[in-house]
């Protein structure tokens, strides 16, 4: 009896130390993991620097050859002459054009949507419609390419006929399709976390549904739609397959709509797509080109954050 | 004696409640337009491709000649470059998400990494193809094949994998991981058994949508400077490869030159479209099954 009791206490001492081994392997897995969880969570900051590292470095090479205010300041651009010029005007106008029209067609049809959405539409409208645009934005930008490319050209060219072949136009009206449920979800989310009190003030006045969603909602959340164009556009300048299909190749610095021109994302892929020579000057204006869209891009991205946290009402 | 002129108030009221049905019905045809848009580009694309569409153009080769041209180097090579993104991106997007939500201290690191993912959500895709031309191409000379496009595809969708993990994560219920923690067990015990399982539908709903997103990616992979030509079937990692958005754009900008090429553009695009939609339908299968039982 007292040898098995004697038994059974060194049994209970070996779980006792079997057990203190296993808790020494997971407080080493415990002091392992984090720090290779921090490892993976660090590949996002190394995208970053990848990015700027890359961008730089070989854009700095690019002002090496070619001066920093003729790239910013020249309006011709010819890379592949045999006299090259490395103006990027026509290009930043290219883009700023296709962007601007985009947002003239997503601005008011997206605000006007989530209007609809937000304010008119019932509950069950709100919740099949809004998956449905959303689809629009699921939709790979080189489908709307070719539809811009192979639909909406023709259509606009049967209606004015001295629109070109490729030309600023469609691409841009086709960007403005897609980037409409961006700015409708971002818009509506804004005017839904509008508090009902406020509406329920203006319709106890008298208002309207009208003027209570103009002169009450859109106010109050006017931060959230304005940040929302903004990323509408910063999307339109970023974006690259519609506007390198429908819109064309050529450098023109010109105003006309119904003329082709080149944004800086088309830029970019005719020239990687040409196995541009490493070491040549057009290599290098790659970079430089990308490293301009980057800095863009990045901009508007900032402002949108900064005007959504800046100028939010709180009630 | 009436102190208010009834008929006069009606009047004002009639035009404003007039002008609130006008902008009413406005602001309904401006919602149905981009469904409209949607719905002539689907039957367009639809009718020009259907047409095109059978055995032949699914298993066959590329071909110059159009009724000859197979979609079936495409379609691998598509396959070929999600064996790439998905364990790639789950495996750094839901690592990212574990540590920011559970292992991170808030604080100024944390601040940054998030920042950083969002800033990088902004960025073109077409600056991802860039730094993948740069670095996997050139610097790491692996040349432009299913690896290099695949670990492109992957860096571009990985901040849409980080957000939605993070939310999974968010969403598991305070009580679970306390329970489980007062059971003895340990924080990666808990990560493990506990959280993650609970965050696996939400994950797996985010990380779906983003791959939808890396399959129609078109911009990076012209960068990489990925072929629409006749090239072998690619049969591994560092081979060769097209892909379905590749085939696409070629066959869209010489459709200039050769009429069909139009319609096999269409009828690739149909191919796209239904694969995007399958895997749109399994995301949103899951999140109804799966979505907030707690």
């Amino acid at each position: 009896m007292a040898a098995s009791r004697e038994n059974n206490r060194i049994n209970v001492r070996e779980l006792i130390n079997k057990n203190k081994n296993g808790k020494n392997m997971s407080r080493l897995t415990e002091n392992i993991i984090p720090t290779i969880l921090f490892m993976i969570a660090s590949i996002s900051i190394l995208t970053t620097v990848g990015i700027i590292y890359t961008l730089l470095s070989e854009a700095i090479e690019f002002f090496r050859r070619v001066p920093i205010w003729d790239f910013f300041t020249g309006t011709v651009l010819r890379p592949l002459s045999q006299d090259p010029a490395f103006g990027i005007l026509p290009l930043i106008n290219g883009t700023i054009i296709s962007s601007l029209i985009a947002i003239l067609v997503a601005g008011p049809i997206g605000m006007m949507t989530a209007v609809y959405l937000s304010e008119y539409a019932s509950e069950k409208r709100r919740r099949t419609w809004k998956p449905m645009l959303e689809i629009l934005a699921g939709i790979p930008t080189i489908v709307y390419g070719f539809f811009a490319f192979t639909f909406v050209t023709p259509v606009i060219r049967t209606i004015f006929p001295a629109v070109e072949a490729t030309n600023i136009l469609s691409p841009g009206l086709i960007m403005g399709v897609m980037i409409i449920p961006m700015i409708a979800s971002l818009s509506e989310d804004a005017m839904t976390s509008v508090p009902n009190s406020m509406r329920e003030g203006a319709l106890a006045l008298g208002a309207t549904k009208l003027e209570m969603t103009f002169k009450v909602v859109v106010p109050a959340a006017l931060s959230g739609i304005i940040s929302s164009f903004v990323l509408g556009i910063s999307r339109a300048i970023g974006e690259t397959m519609i506007v390198t299909i429908a819109s064309g190749s050529s450098k023109h610095f010109t105003f006309d709509i119904t003329q082709s021109m080149q944004t800086m994302t088309a830029y970019i892929v005719e020239v990687a797509g040409g196995d541009a020579p490493a070491g040549e000057t057009i290599y290098y204006s790659l970079y430089a080109v990308a490293l301009t869209l980057f800095v863009f891009t990045l901009m508007m991205n900032l402002l949108a954050r900064y005007i959504a946290r800046k100028f939010r009402e709180e009630y | 004696m009436q102190y208010v002129d009834t008929g006069n108030v009606q009047k004002r009221l009639n035009s404003r409640l007039l002008k609130n049905n006008l902008f009413k019905g406005i602001f309904f045809l401006a919602t149905i337009f981009g469904l409209v848009v949607l719905a002539v580009l689907l039957i367009r694309v639809g009718t020009q491709g259907i047409s095109w569409m059978d055995w032949n153009f699914l298993t066959g080769r590329l071909s110059t000649d159009a009724d000859r041209a197979g979609i079936m180097g495409a379609i691998l090579g598509t396959s070929w470059l999600m064996l790439v993104v998905i364990p790639v991106t789950l495996f750094l997007g839901v690592g990212t998400a574990i540590y920011l939500e559970l292992y991170a201290k808030k604080g100024k690191l944390q601040t940054i990494i998030a920042t950083n993912i969002s800033n990088l959500a902004g960025v073109p895709s077409i600056v991802y193809g860039l730094l993948g031309l740069t670095v996997f191409v050139r610097a790491m000379s692996v040349g432009n094949v299913v690896l290099a496009g695949g670990l492109t595809l992957s860096l571009l969708v990985l901040p849409i994998v980080i957000v939605s993990a993070q939310e999974a994560i968010r969403a598991v219920p305070q009580h679970l991981s306390e329970a489980s923690y007062g059971m003895g067990a340990t924080k990666w015990q808990t990560v493990k058994n506990i959280i993650l399982p609970a965050a696996i539908p939400g994950i797996l709903t985010g990380s779906i949508l983003a791959l939808s997103r890396a399959i129609g990616e078109t911009a990076p992979l012209t960068v990489l400077g990925i072929p629409a030509l006749l090239i072998p079937f690619p049969e591994g990692f560092f081979d060769p490869f097209t892909a379905l958005p590749m085939q696409i754009y070629y066959w869209t900008l010489d459709s200039s030159l050769v009429d069909e090429y139009a319609y096999l553009a269409a009828a690739t695009i149909v191919v796209l479209l239904m694969l995007l939609f399958l895997l749109n339908a399994v995301a949103i299968h899951i999140r109804n099954k799966f979505g907030q039982r707690y």
